[in-house]
This record gives C-alpha cells, structure tokens and sequence, in this order.
C-alpha cells in the first residue's frame, strides 16, 4: 500500500478543529497491550514476534473501525516513509526504528493508529484535535473492547494488564495532550509551571514524546501512573491539570500584551522576517519562529493570515517532509536551503505584521523601555 | 533548555527519575551526563534511569542471583540492563522484587480500573458461587433441604456456565 497517497495532505489535516486548540494542539490517549504465551517485543526472538504479528495484525485489520485503512509491515516501509510517521504523530520514534516482525494500522481518519510489536504487543493510540481527552479515550476504549474478543490478553486480576515495562502496569494508559505555551515561554513563567505539574505526578516531555526537547514551545503533557487508578479518574486528573495550563498560558498572554507589548512585537516581527527572508535555516530555528508566528497570528498581528498555514508549514518544513518532495537525497545543509526556499515562498502573500492588534488594549511602550 | 547541573550548556539528555512518590524531570548536557555515568554503557543500569535509583537492587534482593523465569528466561540482570520484563510470567516468577517498586512508582499495587469482559465474566460468576455455596452449606445444616436442592441446581447451572466462559 502506498503511505504518500493514503495519509492526510498536511494541508487538509492541520484544518481539523478541535475545542480550545489555539493552546491544545491534540489529545491522545494510548493504551499498552499485550498477548498471553508470547515474550514481550523486547526479549522475544525475531520468529516469535513474526508469530505475534502474523496473530494480531488480522485481528486489528478486521475491527470495523479500520476498514479502509493502511496496513503495513515495518521492514516493508523505507526510512523515509517512517519518519513522515514520526512527524506526523502516528508512530513513536522506537516504532520507526523497528523492522520485521513489527507492524502499522492506522485508520483512514488518522485518529487510530496501532503499533504492532513495538515495546509491548499491541500500542493502540487514539488521536483528536484540540482538547478532547475523553473522547479519545472513549474512541480507544471501543476499539480496546472489540479488540479483546479476538485476542487473548496477558491480564492479572491484581496487575491488571501486563506490559514489558512496570511503567505502564494495570490501566496501560497514557493520556497525553501536546500544547503550545509561547506566553509561558515568553513569561518566563514555564519553567515553575512544568515543576508544579511534576508534582502531580505528570510528566512534561517536548515535542515528539519520551526524552525529547520542547521545540517551538510545544510540550506534551501526560500521567505517568497507569496502577491503583481507574482509567476515568486518569482522564479527569489531567482535564483539571490541562484547564489550568491553558488559564495559565491566556494569563500570561493577555498580561505580555499589556505590560510588554513592545516586547512580543519584538519577537514576532523579527521571526516574521527571518522566516519570510532567510536563505537558509535549520528546521529547529524554523519551529522556534514558527511558533512566535502562530501567537502572531493568534493575537491580531497578521488579520489577514489563516492560522491553518503556519500549523501547514510546522509540518512541512521537517525534515522527512522536506526530503518527500525531492527525489535525491539531501544533505542536512540542502534541506536548510531548501527549507528557506519553501518558506519564503509560502509567505509571500503573508504581509508583514501590523503594528498592534486592531481589537487589543495593547498600546504604548513596554514599562521596562521606559527607564 | 540548559543543563540543570552546569546550568551552561544545552541539555540534550532528558531523564525523568522517579524517587519515592516524588517525581523529578532532568535535563543533561552531553558533558555532565557523561560524568554522571548516563552515556556509560557498562557502569549504568537502565533499570535505575527509568524506575528510580535502585530499582535493579531492589529486584536483586529477592530470590538470590540466579532467579530466571520458567517461561522465558528472562533473569534479573537482564532486568537490570533493559528496565523491562521478558513476559507477562515474569511478574510471577519476579513478584516479590517488584512490589517495593510498583509501590513507589504508582499510585496503588493494585489495579482497579479496565477488566476484560471474558474475566469479568468469569469473576462474576466465580464469586456468585461462593455466596450460594456457602448458602447451600447452611441450608444443609439448619437441613432446610428444599432449599438446600434449588440451591444445589443453580450451583450446577453456575457451573456450566463457568466452564463454556473458561472454554
């Protein structure tokens, strides 16, 4: 099957909505899996995880819910294709780094995918934009219960369900959110708000999950206990968590804009033109300035921009992405170049941002220019 | 993000340790993780990086050194290299180890949430019959029999239940 004409254009799927997803870019909620009579990915030899797959791959392809969806063996994918999955949220990275005896299905939508042999048997994640935890899980909770008629699952009456890692034990649930906290950031504030949800007991990771750093102020917020807990009250937990994060971020917003106008200005017109100008730029720079131009954006500096093609370009300008477009293989500086190219080209009908917001109290210069 | 020992560099390890109920995110550059035995392969358990220092040692006390699975193998020091278990029989044959560690990194030793619909059957049903059994006794001892033989018919229907659930 061919991955390039089955997945989403970037385009169409950063136009999906979701509620409060200026600051919640998606929810997801994964749960961790595993078959009775069968070693877990990590210890088992390559022709038993081939007998695992060859048990669970039917079982996930005939759920009504993945009708018409992409099916595939991992050895069967190129590095390339791998990580456009990695970039567009579907596999993890230890997934793309898996081959035979690992497999991949994700539903037409792209809101259910499932990794086949990754830490445990069966990785199922459910996917919505914006914030919509409990309908994922719901959405999961479905699938997980159809799925368990047809497999036998490694399942204790005290543990709950079995997983490689003690991490995950019992519920095997994460519940994660990604977000996009530039006034956080900006504030200086983020930092003592990561700590206070550590204190909870959640786990705060950047961009793409586990071990990663938070590039262009996008974080990932998710629970880290998954035993002594029912899955609903893991949910609530981090609803309430998320609401506050995202009161927090408005407040830091509207208070930048009005203690330090010049300040945001600043930062958004200055990415602005290396974006809309530069010659060559790595895609870690491009992230970082993309994300000033969403809060841009957001607040009223470019009225006449549609949101929808910065979220576009924040997918399209990484790496995978980039090479997708070029026969020949690039070298990281020729994907700068090119990168650059993209982005010019794309913002020019972006016009350069208006001095302030039309529809803010945001006026005058920052208290600190004062002095 | 700088490096949370340095405070100079730019983390590029990220590590979430887990001590006791506190939980604890650090950001590594290259240099202080090297010198914190992170990125040294032989000296560094992953066992303590994922669960929590200590979390190897703790597997290790019980059981004595060559502790292995029936079922698959799996020994605590290969625990102690990867952080993970070899299968879901390894729980068993490693129970006693893991419970100081489930403890400290969850927030109970016992699950309460999602049950298969087959075992909650199964449960059910299990349970159902220990009341009626116990039922059943006391009738034959006050030998209120008449009871004691509906009870006996329904234990027997209960039964063949369980058994076409188990099947």
């Amino acid at each position: 099957m061919n991955l390039d004409k089955f997945l989403i254009p970037a385009s169409e799927s950063v136009r999906r909505k979701g509620p409060n997803d200026r600051i919640v870019m998606s929810s997801r909620v994964r749960l961790a899996r595993n078959i009775k009579d069968a070693a877990f990915p990590g210890w088992a030899k390559k022709p038993e995880r081939v007998r695992v797959l060859e048990i669970i791959r039917p079982a996930v392809e005939g759920l009504s819910e993945m009708k018409d969806g992409f099916s595939e063996t991992m050895d069967n994918l190129t590095a390339l294709e791998k990580q456009i999955l990695v970039e567009r949220h579907l596999i993890s990275r230890e997934h793309a780094a898996k081959s035979a005896g690992s497999g991949l299905v994700i539903n037409p939508e792209e809101t259910l995918a499932v990794m086949i042999n990754e830490e445990d048997h069966l990785r199922m994640q459910a996917l919505r934009p914006g914030l919509q935890i409990r309908q994922a899980w719901q959405a999961l909770d479905r699938l997980d219960s159809e799925l368990e008629q047809k497999l036998d699952y490694a399942f204790s009456n005290d543990l709950g369900y079995l997983t490689a890692c003690p991490t995950n034990l019992g519920t095997g649930i994460r519940v994660s959110a990604m977000l996009h906290l530039p006034g956080l950031v900006l504030a200086e504030q983020i930092n003592p708000i990561i700590q206070s949800v550590n204190k909870l007991g959640l786990a705060v990771r950047g961009l793409y999950g586990e071990g990663t750093e938070a590039l262009g102020n996008v974080f990932q917020v998710s629970n880290q206990m998954t035993l002594g807990e029912t899955e609903t009250s893991i949910v609530e937990r981090l609803e309430k968590v998320l609401a506050q994060i995202i009161e927090h971020e408005e407040n830091a917003r509207a208070s930048l804009l009005e203690k330090k106008p010049k300040m945001v200005f600043n930062h958004i017109g200055r990415a602005y033109g290396i974006l809309a100008n530069a010659h060559c730029i790595s895609s870690k720079e491009t992230m970082n300035l993309l994300s000033l131009l969403r809060l841009g954006v957001e607040i009223g500096l470019f009225p006449k921009t549609d949101g929808a093609l910065v979220d576009e370009l924040f997918i399209l300008t990484q790496p995978a992405h980039l090479q997708k477009t070029h026969s020949e293989k690039l070298s990281a500086e020729e994907r700068d170049l090119l990168r650059a190219d993209m982005l010019r080209e794309r913002l020019k009908p972006v016009s350069r941002p208006v001095a302030k917001p039309g529809n803010s109290t945001a006026s005058g210069l920052d208290k600190s220019d004062k002095s | 993000m700088l490096c949370c020992i340095c405070k100079e560099k730019n983390a590029t390890v990220h590590l979430t340790q887990i001590t006791g109920d506190k939980m604890q995110k650090v950001d590594l550059c290259e240099e202080c993780a090297r010198s914190k035995g992170v990125n040294d392969q032989t000296g560094f358990s992953l066992a303590d990086l994922l669960l929590g220092l200590g979390a190897s040692q703790e597997l290790e006390s019980t059981g004595g050194l060559e502790t292995r699975c029936p079922k698959c193998g799996f020994t605590h020091s290969d625990f102690k290299k990867s952080g993970r278990l070899g299968c879901s029989e390894c729980y068993v044959t490693f129970a006693e180890g893991l419970g100081g560690l489930l403890k400290s990194m969850h927030k109970g030793t016992r699950h309460i949430g999602k049950v298969p619909e087959s075992l909650r059957t199964r449960r059910d049903l299990t349970e159902q019959l220990s009341t009626l059994q116990k039922k059943l006794n006391k009738a034959i001892e006050t030998e209120n029999f008449e009871l004691a033989a509906v009870l006996r018919d329904e234990i027997r229907q209960l039964n063949s239940r369980l058994a076409s659930a188990n099947a």
